[in-house]
């Protein structure tokens, strides 16, 4: 198998393109869920996604997405494979993401994944503000990678991007 | 094996369908959101499931398993069966449902088959949040006021002997413990009744003493309740109309 770096590479710049459709700041590079790309085949592309929340009703859009932007680079027959292996989790957002989350007015995910307790959702610092003056109102918001806060400090709401 | 993973997609599909009924109706726009999504989550799970049924042990498309099978043919339990009722019920059955939910899934990362390893380490993260939410709930209307504790205890006293329904075993079961794919629902129900015992003395509730759960059976066996079939013909209602249908 002969590894052709260029086109690999190609391929990731081309992807950093596809917004994720509810965050559209982010890429879905940015958000870690590309796991793997393999271009070995001369005819194909094959791209490995592993979706946020299983029941993440974007899924398909997505996929399209890759595909046509893919297309729009010069890679025809790019298929989209669900990686069930490598589980996603917001540990694989970037430094960067969290950023650009925080500049769209969503807090960044906190803690490490899998030590997620009731606490680790308190006090969450605002976007808006900074304040760590802020009430969870719930775990669950808009979209399922969301829960609902309110800060005291500037008395908005807000959505965070809840540590999984 | 593929009879405990059918028996887990059916209650995932069915409780996810019977949930979204809270979708517009909530008492709080915030729990209108929470069971929607939470909902939405066991939807995606119910998915995975058949998928893994498809992909790996030559089971129907996913699609086709959800919509396209008779009464007869699903194995879920009594529980995820019943209509919401008021919110009471709802969220004791939901507490109940979930810690058995959670500890399903912490058992199966031991399992012997791949796949449903994979899909538990994923699952358990997005049930810890059903967990918490349920757990915010009972504690807050235990406490709440004599009107909000009598209700809780009495919808306790009806969900809890029809939550036993969950671990009711199947024909194959021998063979799965001894594959090492799950260690059988009998451990699952021991841990759960503790956990269970635990959360409700800390709520300063009381568990039901005397409990019949024998009435609640059949259900993996494909005997249900009344309500399946209605929830059912609703929930294929389109595919009824157009099994080709894209939407």
């Amino acid at each position: 198998m002969i590894i052709d770096t260029n086109k690999d590479e190609k391929i990731w710049l081309a992807l950093n393109e596809v917004q994720d459709p509810e965050i559209p700041v982010l890429s879905l590079v940015d958000l870690g869920m590309i796991s793997k790309v393999d271009s070995s085949n001369a005819h194909s592309v094959k791209v490995y996604m592993t979706p946020t929340f299983t029941g993440c009703p974007a899924i398909n859009i997505m996929k399209t997405m890759i595909v046509l932007k893919l297309l729009e680079h010069g890679f025809e027959n790019a298929v989209v494979i669900i990686d069930t292996e490598n589980i996603w989790s917001t540990d694989k957002i970037s430094e960067l993401a969290k950023e650009k989350l925080k500049k769209f007015g969503i807090a960044a995910p906190n803690k490490k994944s899998c030590l997620v307790e009731m606490s680790d959702l308190k006090d969450v610092p605002c976007p808006h503000c900074g304040s760590n003056y802020t009430t969870l109102r719930s775990p669950f918001g808009s979209t399922l990678c969301r829960a609902m806060h309110y800060c005291n400090n500037c008395n908005q709401s807000f959505e965070q991007f809840k540590p999984i | 094996m593929k009879n405990l993973i059918l028996k887990m997609a059916d209650d995932a599909l069915i409780i996810g369908h019977r949930n979204s009924e809270w979708t517009g109706i909530g008492p709080l726009l915030e729990e209108d959101i929470a069971f929607s999504s939470m909902s939405q989550d066991k939807i995606g799970h119910a998915w995975a499931l058949y998928r893994i049924l498809n992909e790996e042990l030559g089971g129907e498309d996913p699609d086709k398993a959800a919509f396209n099978r008779s009464v007869k043919d699903f194995t879920c339990c009594h529980l995820v069966e019943y209509p919401i009722g008021e919110f009471d019920f709802s969220l004791v059955r939901h507490f109940l449902m979930d810690k058995a939910e959670f500890h399903r899934y912490d058992l199966l990362l031991q399992s012997s088959f791949l796949p449903l390893v994979n899909l538990a380490k994923k699952v358990k993260g997005e049930i810890k949040y059903h967990v918490m939410h349920a757990d915010t709930w009972m504690q807050q209307l235990a406490n709440g006021n004599e009107e909000s504790k009598a209700r809780i205890q009495s919808a306790l006293n009806l969900v809890y002997p029809i939550a036993f329904s969950l671990f009711e075993k199947q024909d194959d079961e021998q063979a799965v413990i001894e594959q090492k794919v799950f260690v059988g629902e009998d451990v699952l129900k021991s841990i759960w009744v503790d956990d269970i015992a635990n959360r409700i003395k800390e709520f300063g509730l009381t568990i039901p003493s005397s409990i019949d759960s024998s009435a609640h059976l059949g259900g993996r066996k494909g005997y249900h309740t009344d309500h399946l079939e209605p929830l059912l013909k609703e929930m294929t209602e389109v595919f009824a109309i157009d099994p080709n249908a894209e939407w």
